[in-house]
């Protein structure tokens, strides 16, 4: 009896590992972007090395490129010298090393974690990985998916393969339903709060249970991608017919008989009945609640109807309620807010901008709120705007921008200003992550959508129920 | 990458739980090609005030802090991005190794992958650390021990290839290159 994950390592390894050496772990899918590839390819530069299966490696421009169209389209310069140096770099070592590059104009760039899915690049059963944390969101698709080094990046482009001691396995099981208004993202922020942000570390996470099987691809992926804010470098979810329906006829997926080969490979993948694992924890569904982050980590979090923690001997909980301006037993739901940002690869899929935009339609976003709503690729860009998202979310008075990371990670234009509260569909509320002195609230499509008409934080079931 | 073997210094302490890498380095100052010269902005927000001007209250700015080359953290340090820019500042700064009762996982890898040695310690031995910044101590990678001012010894996990390549100065991607007969086979036996 196999766990997933078993089944993925066990048929990735070129060498078993021993006592003395980690496993040789072939990589089936490698996604590059411009942030975290740059010193590698220097490496085989240097070594006189070259990638040894660009048809297995995939790159993309999104952690450091602007969205405003202009600097894309329009022939107006990048605005950040550094982050023009970088993306041309990019350019230059694919064309070098012949790896397929999506480029800054093509209309199928975007957010890596969105594009490899988007591309059918992203399979069960593959072992995938990127110089980047939130790689885990591929493991939506029963794939074995974690972030690298760059290092590593390098390891991979020269030889395909890794050296990795096998990690844990922990189960998380949530049973039941959802209630309206909770979202993939409330679910993943409950189970944060749960397990702490430490509480995956050494673990590869399989998220089961009726919860998991009833989300759309679209909602797994948004679960998956923030499994490494417990500390998992990965998390999965076993594939089924959600997963082919999604995948079939993308323009990576496998064509005809091979399809059909593969979706038979793919049903073998589901753990084992009685496979059984390091850790185990059980969540009840139904009683899971809209959640908003409160402080300084993914960990801090409460339901948005709820109140911040009482003050406790904690020097780390004060020093994050300081940095974030916040009252220890308040109310959180009220807090005025000063931007809303939705986008990134957590939630800047088109189900995202749709929950958002239904919410928006023929409200308006509270006089003083900056709202930046940031498509996570261009193809999601595409789609809104054929349904009309783009018209509800400008009418409201929004700005729709070009796809990227955007305000999610603050290194390409898109900030939030030093004390300013943000509402972010994004993954990470640490201190600075939006900008310097940001203070970011976590939160779902929903919350920030309805936070944004009326200026603070806000249940988004105030909306639901007329 | 030079052999280590042993790492006698001054501890330097920040006693905060969970420092994702966005603190050891945000995330504006990776739009770079480069992996040198980082530690300037090692903990820049957290050095600096927004004039750029040093916060002498900060730990690392406290004359005592110069020339340590061991940082002692609270629990889960370097949880977040997998930025190795975070381990490539902490070594140009000058840090040798970071300890903590617990270090996050790709954090850790590529610490092990540069010459930072990621020490994990006991609750005890960890509280101690903290509540004495300063301490003198060293730790031997051969024999994965952490000897305590008072002579305490403390063993540490470390995995054994990583502890091999550091202490003899082996580079991994050239043993992953040698099992280039390998990878191919391996290649072959692909369902399609």
């Amino acid at each position: 009896m196999k766990t997933m994950f078993q089944k993925v390592w066990e048929a990735h390894e070129v060498l078993a590992e021993t006592a003395d050496t980690p496993a040789v772990l072939y990589v089936d899918r490698h996604l590059v972007h411009e942030v975290t590839s740059p010193q590698a390819f220097t490496v085989l530069r240097e070594r006189g090395l070259g990638v040894r299966r660009p048809d297995r490696t995939l790159a993309t421009i999104d952690h450091s490129s602007p969205t405003r169209s202009d600097q894309i389209f329009g022939g107006v310069p990048i605005a950040i010298e550094s982050a023009a140096k970088q993306i041309a770099q990019l350019q230059k070592n694919c064309a070098e090393f012949g790896v397929e590059l999506l480029d800054l104009k093509s209309d199928q760039r975007g957010i890596v974690h969105i594009v490899g899915p988007e591309f059918g690049f992203t399979q069960p059963g593959q072992t995938i990985v990127c110089g980047d944390s939130h790689t885990s969101t591929h493991g939506a698709f029963g794939a074995l998916a974690f972030g690298i080094g760059t290092t590593e990046v390098g390891h991979v482009l020269a030889t395909q393969c890794l050296l990795q001691r096998r990690p844990r396995t922990f189960a998380i099981t949530v049973d039941g339903a959802l209630s309206p208004g909770v979202t993939a993202k409330d679910l993943i922020l409950s189970i944060i709060g749960e397990i702490g942000i430490g509480g995956g570390t050494g673990h590869v996470l399989e998220y089961r249970g009726a919860v998991m099987r009833a989300l759309s691809m679209e909602e797994r992926m948004t679960v998956c991608n923030m499994s490494i804010e417990a500390g998992a470098r990965a998390g999965m979810i076993a594939p089924d017919e959600i997963t082919y329906s999604y995948l079939k006829s993308r323009p990576r997926s496998p064509q005809g008989e091979a399809w059909e080969r593969a979706v038979e490979r793919w049903r073998r993948l589901p753990s084992d009945p009685g496979a059984s694992f390091d850790r185990e924890v059980t969540l009840d569904g139904g009683t899971l609640e809209p959640m908003i982050t409160y402080g300084t980590n993914p960990g801090m979090v409460v339901a948005v109807s709820g109140s911040i923690p009482e003050r406790r001997d904690d020097a780390v909980f004060d020093q994050a309620l300081a940095y974030m301006g916040l009252t220890a037993g308040a109310p959180i739901g009220g807090q005025p807010v000063n931007v809303v940002f939705i986008g990134s690869c957590t939630n800047g899929r088109l189900s995202d901008l749709r929950g958002a935009a239904q919410l928006l339609r023929g409200h308006k976003i509270a006089r003083g709120v900056r709202a930046l709503v940031v498509p996570g690729s261009q193809q999601v860009k595409k789609a809104a705007e054929a349904e009309g998202l783009d018209r509800i979310f400008i009418d409201a008075g929004a700005e729709w921008r070009e796809s990227g990371c955007s305000m999610c990670i603050g290194m390409n234009g898109d900030t939030v200003g030093s004390g300013e509260y943000s509402i972010s569909t994004s993954n990470r509320n640490f201190e600075g992550r939006q900008g310097p002195g940001a203070r970011t609230l976590l939160a779902s499509p929903l919350t920030a959508a309805a936070s944004a008409v009326r200026g603070r934080v806000t249940d988004p079931r105030e909306f639901l129920n007329g | 990458m030079e052999p280590i073997r042993e790492i006698r210094s001054h501890t330097v302490v920040l006693p905060s739980t969970n420092i994702d890498t966005d603190q050891i380095i945000p995330a504006r100052f990776l739009r770079t090609t480069s992996r040198e010269g980082l530690g300037r902005q090692l903990f820049a927000d957290w050095r600096y005030d927004a004039t750029g001007a040093v916060k002498p209250e900060f730990a690392l700015n406290r004359p005592e802090a110069a020339g340590c080359a061991v940082l002692v953290a609270g629990h889960n340090f370097g949880c977040g991005s997998s930025r190795e820019h975070a381990p490539w500042a902490l070594l140009d700064y000058g840090f040798r190794a970071v300890i903590s009762t617990e270090i996050a996982d790709i954090f850790r890898s590529n610490s092990l992958k540069n010459g930072l040695l990621p020490i994990e310690v006991d609750a005890a031995t960890g509280r101690w650390l903290l509540e004495h910044p300063g301490a003198e101590i060293s730790i031997d990678l051969a024999s994965t021990t952490l000897r305590l001012p008072d002579g305490t010894a403390v063993r540490f996990p470390i995995e054994d290839f990583a502890r091999y390549c550091l202490l003899n100065g082996v580079d991994q991607l050239g043993f992953l290159i040698a099992r280039s007969g390998e990878i191919g086979a391996y290649e072959r036996g692909i369902p399609t």
